[in-house]
This record gives structure tokens, C-alpha cells and sequence, in this order.
């Protein structure tokens, strides 16, 4: 463990608050037990004059230093008008019960950090604790709303309200995963996950202020271009029609997507980073669907064929505008249902969160892919042969599929099926650890930001995909950790690429569509092919 | 000693009104987005979590109602601290004699009032089973409450961790307990013996009147104890009620906003709230509704960020590209 942070000295300026320290780090389980990790690498001198990263070792904002003392008044004006503002009805009213209960309530009895798997794989490091960027935020609203009186200082703790502090809390804010695993522990039910949460809001939505990946490159790209990938329609079928005459060539199954198709049963939604990083996983929908007679559509609208909502992440506005756009389109084509293909944060966003923003017509049944897919294959529509994945399969739990939305079963019940080699990760189901991605993780890559991605939020997922495997690492056996979010795949196959753990342990991932294609008995042997993962 | 029969009576009124006046601002909150965390005790597969979108359009059945389901959970929750004893089992060593003592002597406060209003109504309960049974109550109560409150405070001393967290009126909670546990066994073994003395004073208050003398130990332990439980429910130890909201309301609240339902037309109000962010791709000026701004193209003016110099002051900071800073 590592010594504890006072809070008098967040506010104090330096070149960091913290760093991370192997030493207090678990080691892998075997093989990587005795590997020597290589520094992260650090940022340059460049770097740190321009950019506000004095918080640790690494930075996912990078935003500007300001240059003079007013420009430092400014912002902390700036988030002291957003602080009020976050606590006010008109403009939170999508979380303000929640914000308040855990504001008002957190006993710092800390049983939430040992949940906490950035906290954890950290070495411990108290800058990582689930309460401290929480805390920070606490005694900031305290002492802002009390204007520093002595009765709330005493209730409520001190800390200085001047730009160090607030920089350093934007960076804290990406720290967390937003995966709540905290917040299952808490006693009287305080969430850190969310506190996190509404900082970023508060940065987003009153100063403009995200990291560039989630939100001008993200959400952003996806209204104006139609994808955060920066495909527009004409790009995005281009790119589905060969994936199309790939699957159709590669099983012997004619596949055709259809799009458009008005009045159809089925909006189905992806996330379009699979179409351009997992090809195979719209291709193995599409041509499920097909086999199975579903009666099945996707959309060309404007950010309507690209599942992803960012907003989710750190800007309500965001959410609701790309949440609109998605139900418009169902709207529009009159089908039946949205199901939401392999993403973890389209689930949620669409069914859980989008639940009290869309009303009337645009409350459109939404459904997820797992239980479609385990209506599927469950109902013999499908000829399948289990032999055929005939491997070590895991399971990973997106968060936001599992714990945050309770689909839990469909997935294994269809494992269970298809896989005879099936075998859980410790813990797995709604105590499952996230993949580390997510947030936005996993798409954050600026400066070293993946690098710390990898040593820190990630790896108590590499930890658990070894467990499951450890009977048998040998790397000529191939095994398949499966993941059906796009977001998850990302970060497990850096991940897996970080530790070579394909050459060394044979361990490789993919989504659930691949394998229940790889096991239907009408498609040539072999779609999953390990040399290729 | 007249005037100390007053003491609990403000103290009740305190704690009265601190509560309902919580109460009151939480449920009067704005109905907010679904943000439940699974298990989700009412749910038929809550054993490992399920949820009712498992189900095949699942829109179609009716939404599982298990209320003994949340029973199973908030019952020993709330008796048994599980939570703690499941996550932190060190913690719980120390917070469950803690909680258990509050309970105990909330019971034993109890007591003393059915004791008291028996003998008003002139039932004798001097030497009774009644008597007896609060003795013990009272006593455990009191041994529990002053054993958790050390145990909690010299945990939260020795962990820097939790030092560095503590506010100091997190220090000074657990030793106004200890004072009060440790007060109220020093008057029952010096001049209180059976609690006697307190006795009358709750026959007392619940006959309205003015209370006889008694030693100065118990005033003291009794104007320490009112201060207490007017104390509690003004600070973050309200959780022993506003955790009924961060479960039902939070955690646990799954309603489905369907079609044409309540839930649907407070949701339409507040949409049509007055978004008042400044940020460049919100632009609320006050004037603007969440439906609006939901709704606005992003190809409308002003909805890119803009790019500013953050060192001017007066404008809102830009992000840096990767080109702009360079690689590390």
C-alpha cells in the first residue's frame, strides 16, 4: 500500500500528485510471473509544460495549461457556475437523486476500494481510490456552497478551491471505469461510479471540456458524419457489402444484408467499430439472421447505423441527441424492435438510460442481441455442432450488460450449448471485473495513455482471462476468451497483444455471433480460424 | 431540574423535523434516469442478477413485483449489516456492535416508555420482567454502543487511509457515541443502578410532568443523549433512513417508462426544463428546453467546439491535438 494523500495537498501545485509504483504491484500468474514489466513509458518535458497532467503519470485530457492568472480565475469560475448547476433541477434533473443521496451519505468507512480493480492492480495507490476523486468533488460543493464557513469545514473537511485542485479532479474523473463495482459494495449505497460520472458532465457540459476521442472524434462525429469511425452511409454499406461477399465466400451461406427495409421486425444496431476492426461479427449476425428467417433490417440514417453513444460516458446532452437519432430511425422504418448488437455501452444506453428520455412514438421496444441470438439458437432454427468449437471458451461480463442491466444468462445458456469447453472467469456474472475499457478507455489513446491503460485498469482482467486458462497455457492449444462488446474486445486484445499471449499461452478472443457461426453445420469448418486472431 | 424535562422534548422535535425535512427534499427530487445496479432484489432471477430484459421481448410481460424479494435483502441488511460482513469483514467486527447498540437502546428507550405508561395507567412494573428485561437491554445497548464507537474511531485513527478522508467532525461523531455509552454506564454503576432515576424521568416526560430531582450524573447523560439524537439525522449518519432512497429509488428502481403512464408525463415536464450550460456544443441560454437541445442538428451553428486560446481568460479552453503537443 502506499501512503495516504492528504487532501490539503491536491490543491498544492507540483509536477504530480502521484506515481505508480511496481512495488507494490501483484505480480501476473504464471507465465508473466517472472516477467520484468518495462517502465510506462513517461511523458516529455513538452508535454507537461503544455499540458494540465500533474496528477500522475500519465494524462487523458490534455488540456492546455492556462497562461495567466486570470485565465485560471476563468476556469474556476467556469466550474464552480457548472458546480451550481449540477446540483440544480433544471439542469440535472436526469441525475440530481442519485448525485445528492451520494454526496450527502458516504460514511468513508473505504469498503469500496478493495472492488475497485484500478485501485487494486494499482499497488493500492490512494490516488486511485474509489473515494478520492469523490471526496475532492464533496468538499469542494461543501465548502463552495458554504462559502468556506468553519461548521462546514469541520462536518466536512477543507481542500482549496483553485485551479491545481480542479485540474487535477478533470484528470481523476478518467481515472475510473465507470463500472460500479464499488458501488455494489457499498453499505448504504453510495456510488462513486456515478460521482465520477457527473464530474465529467460538469467539465463537458458547462466548460466544453472531454477528452477529444470521446467527444470531437466520438460523440461529436457520430451527429455530424453518421459514425464516430467517420464513416458516413454510403461508406459504412460500402464497407458492409464486402463484409457480406467475405462471410458469403468464407461459409458457403449466401449473406446479404438488408438495409432500409421498412416495416421489418428487427432494427438491428452495431457498434460500426466492429465493421471496421471485427468484421466477422456483423458478417456472423447477418448471417444468423438470415438462417434463422428473422425478418431483419439495419439502418443508413445519420448516426443511426452506428450503435455507439458516448454521451453515456460524460455529457447528457450528447446522450440524448444520439439516443434520438437511433429511435427517429426505428420510428421511421416502423419496425418492431431495436436489438443491440456486441456493445456493452449500446446496451445500456439504449435500454437503460435512453428508457426515461424517449417518450410516445419514440419509445420504441428496445431488445438485447443475447437473448435474441439465445431465442435463436435455442429454437433449433439453426443446425449446430458443438464439436466444432471444441476449445477452451471464458466468458467475459461487459459491465454494462451485466451488472448495469441484468442480462446475465442468455449468453451462457448459449455457451453452454456450443461450447463444450466452457469454463468461468473468477468472479464472473454481476461480480465480474471490467475489461478496463471502459469509460471510454478503451478507444483513449493519447500520449501514454494506453500504456497506463494496459499496467493498470486492464490487467485484473488479463489476471482473471489467465485463471480461467490456467489448466492449460500450452500456446498450441488455442483458446477463446469470448466477448461479446465491442468496447471489451478492444481493450482484452490490446491486452492480449501487450503480453503476447497468443504466441505464448494460445489464448485469443472474438465476440459470441463468431462462435455460434463457427458451430453451425451448414457453414465450412474453420470461420473461426486462430491463426488469423 | 424542571427545565430538563424540555431537553428530549426539543430533541425529539429536532430529530422529528431533520428527518421529515430530508425526507421531504429527497422525494420531492425530479424523477431521474434508470441508473439501477444489479442484483435487483425484486427480480425474479435476483439470486445471480438477472434482470428482466433476459426475457425475449420482454416489454410484453408484465414487470416482476417480488417484494419479499427486497424483504430477503433489506431485512438482514438492515439487522445484520451483510453488506459490511461480506465486503469488509473488519469493518464489521467493529460496526455491527456499533449498530446493534443504537438499536438496542432505541429498543431500550422503548421500553422505558411502554414502562412508563404502564405504571401511568397504573399497572406495577417496578420489579417485573419488564424492568428486568430493559436493565439488560440498556446495559448491552450501552457496552455494544461504547465498545463499536472505540472500535470505529481507533480504526479510523490508525488507517492513514482513512485519516486522510476523515473530516474532523468524523473523529468527533464517534466520540460524542463513546461519550454518551461511556456516560451512561458510569451513571448506571455509580448512581443510576437499574436506571431507576431515568426511569422516572420517562414517566415524567410521557405524563407531561415536571421531573423530581435526580443526580446530576444522569442530567448530564440525559442532555448528552437528546443532543445526540437531535445530532444524528443533520449529518451523512441520516443514512439509517435515507438509505430507503438510494435503494428503492436508485439502486434498485427499474420502472419502465411506458407509453401514456405517469412516469412518461413527469418525464415530459422535464424535458421542457430551461438548460442553462454553457458549453459551446450546448449553448443553454436559459430560454433553451432539453428537448431543444436534444433535437438541435449538430450542423446548426455553434455546436462545434470552438477552438479558443485558454490563456486568454475569457473563453472557455480548447484541446490540444496530438500533433499540437507532440508524442511523449
Amino acid at each position: 500500500m502506499t501512503t495516504a494523500l492528504p487532501f490539503a495537498d491536491v490543491g498544492r501545485p507540483g509536477e504530480r500528485l502521484g506515481t505508480l509504483e511496481e512495488k507494490h504491484r501483484v505480480p501476473l500468474p504464471p507465465p508473466y510471473d517472472k516477467d520484468e514489466e518495462p517502465p510506462l513509458p513517461q511523458l516529455s518535458a513538452q508535454v507537461r509544460a503544455a499540458c494540465e497532467c500533474s496528477l500522475d503519470d500519465t494524462v487523458a485530457v490534455s488540456l492546455p495549461r492556462p497562461k495567466s492568472p486570470e485565465a485560471e480565475r476563468a476556469l474556476v469560475e467556469g466550474f464552480l457556475a457548472g458546480l451550481d448547476k449540477l446540483f440544480s433541477e433544471a439542469n440535472n434533473w436526469t441525475f440530481l437523486e442519485p448525485l445528492v443521496l451520494s454526496i450527502e451519505h458516504c460514511a468513508k468507512c473505504q469498503t469500496c476500494a478493495e472492488a475497485c480493480h484500478i485501485f487494486v492492480e494499482s499497488g493500492r495507490n490512494e490516488l486511485y481510490r474509489p473515494t478520492f476523486r469523490s471526496e475532492i468533488l464533496r468538499r469542494l460543493y461543501f465548502k463552495h456552497r458554504s462559502g468556506g464557513s468553519l461548521v462546514s469545514r469541520f462536518q466536512h473537511g477543507d481542500i482549496d478551491i483553485n485551479w491545481t485542485t480542479i485540474a487535477r479532479l478533470l484528470e481523476l474523473a478518467y481515472r475510473c471505469n465507470l463500472c460500479r463495482r464499488c458501488a455494489q459494495t457499498c453499505p448504504i449505497g453510495v456510488d462513486n461510479g456515478l460521482l465520477a460520472h457527473e464530474i465529467r458532465k460538469l467539465f463537458s457540459m458547462e466548460m466544453g471540456i472531454a477528452p477529444k476521442e470521446i467527444h470531437e472524434k466520438g460523440s461529436m462525429l457520430q451527429l455530424r458524419v453518421g459514425s464516430s469511425t467517420g464513416m458516413n452511409p454510403a461508406a459504412m454499406r460500402d464497407n458492409v457489402d464486402f463484409i457480406d461477399e467475405d462471410m458469403s465466400e468464407r461459409t458457403g451461406v449466401p449473406v446479404k444484408t438488408r438495409w432500409d427495409v421498412a416495416g421489418a421486425d428487427v432494427l438491428l444496431t452495431h457498434n460500426a467499430g466492429e465493421i471496421l476492426s471485427w468484421p466477422d461479427n456483423p458478417g456472423a449476425f447477418a448471417l444468423i439472421l438470415e438462417t434463422a428467417g428473422i425478418s431483419w433490417t439495419m439502418s443508413s440514417d445519420l448516426a443511426a447505423y452506428d450503435a455507439i453513444n458516448y454521451g453515456l460516458w460524460y455529457d447528457d446532452a450528447q446522450f440524448a441527441r444520439v439516443a434520438l437519432k437511433h429511435a427517429q430511425a426505428a420510428r421511421k422504418l416502423g419496425v418492431k424492435k431495436i436489438v443491440v448488437g456486441e456493445c456493452g455501452h449500446a446496451h445500456k444506453s439504449m435500454m437503460v438510460i435512453a428508457d426515461r428520455i424517449l417518450t410516445g412514438e419514440l419509445n420504441v421496444p428496445r431488445e438485447s442481441s443475447m437473448t435474441l441470438l439465445e431465442d435463436i439458437v435455442m429454437s433449433g432454427k439453426l443446425k449446430l455442432d458443438p464439436t466444432r468449437n471444441d476449445f477452451p471458451v471464458t466468458l467475459h461480463d461487459p459491465c454494462n450488460i451485466v451488472r448495469l442491466m441484468g442480462v446475465v444468462e442468455p449468453q451462457r445458456r448459449i455457451l453452454r450449448k456450443i461450447a463444450p469447453g466452457f469454463r468461468e472467469m473468477t468472479p464472473h456474472g454481476v461480480d465480474n471485473y471490467c475489461c478496463g475499457g471502459g469509460s471510454g478507455f478503451a478507444i483513449m489513446s493519447g500520449h501514454n495513455f494506453a500504456d497506463w491503460r494496459m499496467r493498470v485498469a486492464s490487467r485484473r482482467k488479463f489476471r482473471q482471462i489467465l485463471e480461467a486458462f490456467a489448466d492449460d497455457l500450452d500456446p498450441k492449444h488455442p483458446k477463446y476468451v469470448c466477448a461479446p462488446c465491442s468496447n471489451c474486445k478492444g481493450a482484452i486484445r490490446d491486452i492480449l497483444k501487450r503480453y503476447r499471449a497468443g504466441e505464448r499461452v494460445g489464448i485469443h478472443y472474438g465476440g459470441l455471433a463468431e462462435l455460434i457461426v463457427n458451430a453451425m453445420a451448414d457453414v465450412k469448418p474453420g470461420f473461426i480460424n486462430f491463426s488469423e486472431l | 431540574m424542571t427545565a430538563l424535562v424540555f431537553v428530549p422534548y426539543l430533541a425529539a422535535l429536532v430529530f422529528i423535523a431533520a428527518v421529515v425535512i430530508r425526507w421531504v427534499k429527497i422525494a420531492r427530487l425530479p424523477v431521474h434516469l434508470r441508473w439501477e445496479l444489479y442484483p435487483v432484489a425484486h427480480e425474479r432471477n435476483s439470486a445471480y442478477g438477472g434482470s428482466f430484459f433476459e426475457r425475449l421481448d420482454w416489454w410484453k410481460h408484465h414487470p416482476p413485483t417480488n417484494r419479499m424479494g427486497e424483504l430477503k435483502v433489506m431485512v438482514p441488511e438492515m439487522l445484520l449489516l451483510t453488506g459490511v460482513h461480506e465486503h469488509d469483514r473488519a469493518l464489521w467486527f467493529r460496526s455491527y456492535p456499533f449498530h446493534l447498540g443504537l438499536y438496542l437502546l432505541a429498543g431500550f428507550i422503548g421500553l422505558l416508555v411502554v414502562g412508563a405508561a404502564a405504571q401511568t395507567f397504573g399497572v406495577r412494573v417496578e420489579a417485573g420482567w419488564l424492568t428486568t428485561t430493559s436493565t439488560v437491554v440498556g446495559v448491552a445497548g450501552l457496552v455494544l454502543l461504547a465498545a463499536g464507537s472505540l472500535g470505529l474511531l481507533l480504526r479510523r485513527l490508525a488507517s492513514p487511509a482513512l485519516r486522510a478522508h476523515s473530516a474532523a467532525a468524523d473523529f468527533a461523531n464517534l466520540i460524542f457515541f463513546f461519550t454518551a455509552a461511556v456516560l451512561g454506564l458510569v451513571t448506571f454503576a455509580t448512581v443510576d443502578g437499574d436506571f431507576a432515576n431515568l426511569r422516572l424521568f420517562v414517566r415524567a416526560l410521557v405524563t407531561f410532568q415536571p421531573a423530581g430531582e435526580m443526580p446530576a450524573l444522569v442530567a448530564v447523560e440525559i442532555v448528552v443523549a437528546s443532543a445526540l439524537a437531535a445530532y444524528i439525522p443533520l449529518t451523512h449518519m441520516s443514512h439509517f433512513f435515507t438509505k430507503w432512497f438510494m435503494y428503492h429509488d436508485v439502486r434498485w428502481n427499474d420502472e419502465v417508462n411506458r407509453v401514456g403512464s405517469k412516469l412518461e408525463a413527469a418525464i415530459g415536464r422535464q424535458l421542457g426544463h430551461k438548460v442553462s450550460w454553457s458549453a459551446p456544443h450546448i449553448r443553454g441560454d436559459g430560454k433553451k428546453t432539453w428537448v431543444d437541445v436534444a433535437t438541435e442538428r449538430v450542423s446548426d451553428s455553434g455546436l462545434r467546439p470552438v477552438e479558443l486560446d485558454a490563456g486568454d481568460g475569457k473563453n472557455p479552453p480548447r484541446v490540444l491535438s496530438q500533433k499540437e503537443i507532440g508524442k511523449p
